[in-house]
């Protein structure tokens, strides 16, 4: 393996516990012990694991509406997370941001944002920040194959590509924008198809595979950090859960999600790591029990943290006028 | 003291403040060798190069977040909007990403921006290339709005709004652009958020900012010919505003009516005369005046735009209403 062993189970592991954060999620919306909304990434954690395995710490990421898994492999802390989807003081953003709107600059996580597409124009201007500064960083963006049909994904790819700036543009094809296929959407064959139009490369990844996902972006990485431009990555997924918590998932068929569940990252992983002898079923089963705890422990944490002030509304608006 | 161009006040804040900080750089459509469609960063991109004065493609809600991210992550981007009417291409990005990141990423997070933006009518240039929409951004919490009626206030302002780590929309009129006034050479700044007196009076208040700044003061010097004295206040800054400076003058003088280049309905003269009803009325001895554009699109030809924007002649009117009134 060209991997380090003990980073790959560590990366497994951050799987599990993303799978296991947004499971716990789903229930205790359900249970009402949280309101308002949220985008599960269940599905899609070897997109966000295996990209962000790619970079350089000191490298940025942008992310979207579904940014758990983002922000986790970022190196976002589960209490914290967990903190701001209870609307707690102590989430990353003390309450007023929730599951859409949260970043940790020191980490290099730009943030979760709630308008589709909106962060890629964002992303491209840290890229364009990181180039006029000399940093030596890349972005990595994150966006999903609905944020395609957005006017801000066009123009910012061009002004990325035309100033061959260090960023990856990172589609995760999770094949429906809410409910509407893909099929439908845009009549190209592929996301990647399109980085034509912006002479970029475009490469299709399986975005299931942890391996295939961090190859795919660690070239895209390299290439934009020697000065040669973005590079548009369409990772293939799938959502486990609908939309947001409150989509029945009407438009997909049984046998589709069947198929897809087949191919569950966690699961794929699992079975090469242990078809090569890197994994035990024993220490799966241990690193899947460490996952559940944490996320307890996250769940706890939040519980017991305090509500943010209402005295403090109105701070912060502005930097220079409060 | 020197005198210059309203026009050439901005041009020179811009190249002062890039040469003092090398993260200032300029965004904007045909800004570098064309100088800018008013021919502001004229020379600009000989002077700092077109890495720092860079020209974008026409897709002003794309350069802006741009714009956002560079100033998210350590530069200090000052935009050109062609015309203010575009940036109703740009709102999504200034509405929900530039005014938002402070307060929903906390600390952390800084958006040092300054979005210039041509505005106005006054140039026939019909209903797209004329437009005052500063009504639409004093409604956001987040964004700071300036609009400076003078070229000495420009060039104080423009220094701020660029020092400034907040998101800034700084409102040009294309008709100011052709005055000259005093302008100190070198380094000075106004503070944003401080509106100034700029005509003492006793008998009626008028709150005006850029343009119709210049049409109150007229309105208010044809008003001393007949022995009314009008006190004219000029916002300088739209949001946060300076509800303080115009209480203060509405106490003295009992009346005031409020002018704007922009229509009048949900105009930011709705605003003034809300906050004046709310902390002075037992001082108002007139119902408080309202002067803006009519409540259409603004028209190109020449006849129908000067019907349209309102005149020193109507203010002056506007204050005899309210006079006559209580």
């Amino acid at each position: 393996m060209k991997y380090d062993h003990d980073e790959i189970i560590e990366h497994y592991r951050l799987m599990l516990v993303i799978r296991r954060f947004e499971d716990v999620l789903d229930q205790l919306f359900g249970e009402g012990v949280i309101v308002g909304t949220s985008h599960f990434c269940a599905g899609q954690e070897a997109c966000a694991v295996g990209a962000v395995a790619a970079l350089r710490p000191s490298d940025l990421v942008s992310s979207n509406h579904r940014g758990h898994g983002h922000f986790l492999a970022k190196g976002g802390e589960p209490r914290r997370l967990m903190a701001e989807l209870f609307g707690k003081a102590t989430g990353y953003a003390g309450g007023r941001g929730g599951s859409q709107h949260m970043a940790e600059f020191s980490l290099g996580f730009l943030g979760t944002h709630g308008i589709t597409g909106g962060m890629i124009p964002v992303a491209t201007g840290a890229a364009l920040s990181q180039k006029l500064l000399n940093t030596g960083n890349v972005v990595l963006c994150f966006f999903g194959d609905g944020a395609t049909g957005s006017g801000a994904f066009h123009e910012a790819v061009n002004m990325g590509a035309i100033w061959e700036l260090p960023i990856v543009y990172f589609c995760e094809n999770n094949l429906y924008a809410m409910s509407m296929p893909v099929a439908e959407a845009f009549k190209v064959t592929s996301i990647a198809e399109r980085a034509a139009a912006y002479g970029l490369p475009g490469v299709v990844v399986d975005g299931n595979d942890y391996f295939a996902v961090r190859e795919a972006t660690g070239e895209a990485a390299e290439h934009a950090r020697s000065a040669h431009g973005p590079t548009l990555v369409e990772a293939h997924t799938y959502r486990h859960y609908g939309h947001s918590k409150s989509d029945d998932c009407g438009y997909r068929s049984a046998e589709e999600e069947a198929a897809w569940r087949a191919r569950d990252p966690l699961k794929l992983m699992r079975e090469r790591l242990i078809a090569e002898g890197s994994l035990t079923e024993a220490a799966a089963e241990a690193l899947a029990q460490e996952a559940e705890q944490i996320i307890a422990d996250a769940i706890e944490f939040a519980r017991n943290s305090p509500d943010p002030d209402p005295e403090t509304l109105c701070d912060g608006v502005f930097a220079d006028f409060d | 003291m020197r005198e210059t161009y309203f026009s050439h006040a901005i041009r020179e804040t811009l190249a002062e403040e890039m040469a003092r900080d090398e993260r200032v750089i300029m965004l904007g459509e045909d800004i570098a060798e064309y100088g800018g469609a008013f021919k502001i960063t004229a020379g600009f991109a000989e002077r700092f190069g077109k890495e720092r004065v860079r020209n974008t493609p026409i897709a002003e809600g794309g350069f802006t977040g741009v714009a956002i991210g560079a100033a998210l992550t350590g530069l200090r981007p000052v935009v050109e909007m062609m015309f203010m009417d575009f940036i109703t291409l740009a709102l999504d990005q200034l509405i929900n990403h530039a005014a938002k990141f402070r307060y929903q990423y906390g600390e952390q997070a800084r958006v040092p921006l300054v979005v210039r933006c041509p505005a106005g009518a006054g140039r026939s240039y019909g209903p797209t290339h004329s437009q005052s929409l500063e009504r639409h951004l004093v409604a956001t919490p987040g964004l700071v709005v300036v609009a400076p009626s003078t070229a000495h206030d420009a060039k104080g302002l423009l220094k701020s709004a660029i020092r400034c780590d907040d998101p800034v929309i700084f409102i040009e009129s294309k008709v100011l652009y052709g005055r000259r006034g005093d302008v100190p050479e070198g380094d000075y700044t106004v503070p944003l958020g401080e509106a100034k007196v700029v005509r003492d009076g006793e008998d009626c208040t008028i709150v005006a900012y850029s343009r119709m700044t210049e049409e109150s003061l007229r309105a208010a010097e044809a008003l001393a010919a007949k022995s009314v004295s009008c006190e004219v206040i000029d916002l300088r800054t739209l949001a946060p505003m300076d509800t303080e400076t115009v209480a203060e003058s509405v106490r003295k003088t009992g009346r005031v009516v409020v002018t704007e280049e922009g229509p009048l309905t949900g105009g930011i003269g709705a605003e003034v005369v809300a906050r004046v009803v709310e902390s002075c009325f037992d001082y108002l001895q007139a119902p408080p005046q309202r002067v803006a554009a009519s409540d259409t699109p603004v028209p190109a030809s020449r006849v129908l735009e000067e019907a349209a924007i309102p005149s020193a002649r109507q203010i002056a009117e506007a204050v005899v209403r309210s006079i006559r009134a209580g």
